[in-house]
């Protein structure tokens, strides 16, 4: 039924996930520092993370995208240029696309974190200091598990999104699933199949997500009382 | 910054803007009209109501807004007898396939931010139209719809965003939308920098005005739900 390509399709899946699951640590890493950066006691970083999350979230992924990987290739060349580099170069479709979608990402993630680090309970933190441990085992210790079981519904839909918008870097040439599905599409003129099957494995990338998150969180919510309505 | 190649291409920019901005509203419109059906549906006691709508927004919602245009304007004509159906000469358009996905993606989207509203009705709200001998299509009519629909207004701001954000896609199937002719201008200027950020900030525009439309609305229709000071 797929002519032979499934294995071409299988292996565009795993662009997908890999091109997830690398944004997913870079918007991981962005989001805890932008929500520190809006609790912080210092204006300029507030501000800044205040800019950061509202233009990234008014500007559709797209835009950002072909931002990144043309306006890219022409500030690296130009550099390159400056620096006595003659030769062109191209930048990675790989690493636009993850930086472009990890940078989006970080932004939604910035919100999540920081609504998470304000649900726990700041008595919490007094207490470890009175107890006298260092900020750091404070953080460490007390305050990110508890974060992250707060952050965790958010987490696990901001994730979902993620997935689904790897998509378009296709538009910028990755080889990653849509591109694989498009090659097969053309090649046999059977767009309706291939892209069908694209829509069925993203389905259980989505599908397979939500139980793992739902294990995750059944497990996080340990020693949370249950409250019955 | 070279903007002067923007400058010149002013007009085109505009007329993007207005081709997204009728694309949101075409989508955003038919997405609705559908979804208001589909949410009592959903919410219905009888798997023969709830079930077909379950698997639709699933489906949906788990697969990314690319492939769902994709599988629409290119896998459609795959087969002869769509191609020999009356519906061709529409089917074989972008423009007609771009609204079609974009109204079913916000569609399944929104009957799900419907539905949830309809299930968080007060519970004493439909004991006393109960009460007051009301018949289910009465319920829903004077009390279910209206209600939720005042309480899915914060939910459905943040689709009609994510919306504008995904008719970005339109410039993938050939459109000249607000991407679609930034996509343009850097290919006739190589300008990627003055191109993008020109769009980026006439998307942010229009994000400012539908985030003050629903701010204005919020404030109007959930004055009885915000906090007393």
């Amino acid at each position: 039924m797929l002519h032979g390509y499934a294995a071409s399709l299988l292996e565009g899946l795993g662009v997908t996930i890999t091109v997830a699951l690398a944004s997913l640590a870079i918007a991981c890493a962005l989001g805890l520092l932008g929500a520190s950066a809006k609790l912080s006691r210092i204006a300029v970083l507030r501000w800044a993370a205040a800019a950061y999350t509202t233009v990234i979230r008014g500007v559709p992924d797209l835009v950002l995208m072909l931002l990144v990987f043309f306006g890219g290739q022409l500030l690296v060349n130009d550099l390159a240029q400056r620096a006595g580099h003659d030769a062109y170069i191209d930048i990675d479709p790989f690493i636009a696309g993850v930086l472009t979608i990890g940078f989006i990402f970080g932004a939604y993630l910035t919100e999540t974190f920081r609504g998470a680090f304000m649900a726990v309970p700041a008595g919490q933190r007094e207490a470890g200091l009175a107890f006298g441990l260092s900020k750091w085992q404070v953080l460490r210790r007390i305050t990110a598990p508890q974060m992250l079981r707060h952050a965790l519904p958010a987490l696990s839909n901001n994730w979902l999104v993620m997935v689904k918008s790897t998509a378009i870097v296709s538009v910028i040439g990755l080889n990653d699933m849509m591109q694989k599905a498009g090659q097969a599409a053309g090649a046999t003129r059977e767009p309706f199949v291939f892209y069908g099957a694209a829509a069925l494995m993203y389905l259980l990338i989505t599908s397979v997500s939500e139980v793992g998150f739902r294990a995750l969180n059944q497990r996080m919510a340990h020693g949370v009382r249950a409250r019955s309505l | 910054m070279n903007f002067a190649a923007i400058a010149d291409n002013a007009p085109q920019y505009l007329a993007g803007a207005w081709t997204t901005t009728q694309l949101l509203f075409i989508a955003l419109i038919s997405g609705l009209v559908f979804a208001v059906p589909f949410a009592v549906l959903r919410t219905l006691p009888s798997g023969w109501a709830w079930r077909p709508v379950w698997l639709f927004t699933y489906v949906i919602r788990g697969t990314p807004l690319l492939v769902q245009l994709f599988l629409i304007y290119y896998g459609l004509a795959q087969f002869a007898w769509v191609r020999e159906s009356i519906a061709w000469p529409w089917l074989s358009s972008a423009w007609f396939c771009a609204c079609l996905a974009f109204a079913i993606n916000t569609c399944a989207y929104t009957t799900e931010i419907i539905a949830g509203a309809i299930r968080t009705t007060p519970p004493g709200e439909v004991e006393a139209a109960r009460a007051m001998g009301m018949s289910r299509s009465t319920l829903f009519r004077r009390i279910l719809l209206p209600s939720a629909a005042r309480r899915a207004i914060p939910a459905y701001g943040n689709e009609v965003i994510l919306m504008l954000q995904g008719t970005s896609l339109a410039s993938v199937v050939t459109l000249l939308d607000l991407t679609g002719v930034a996509r343009d201008v850097n290919s006739r200027f190589f300008v990627p920098f003055e191109a993008f950020i020109a769009a980026a900030l006439l998307y942010l525009a229009i994000t400012m005005v539908l985030v003050g439309a629903f701010h204005w609305a919020e404030r109007r229709w959930l004055a009885h739900l915000r906090p007393r000071t």
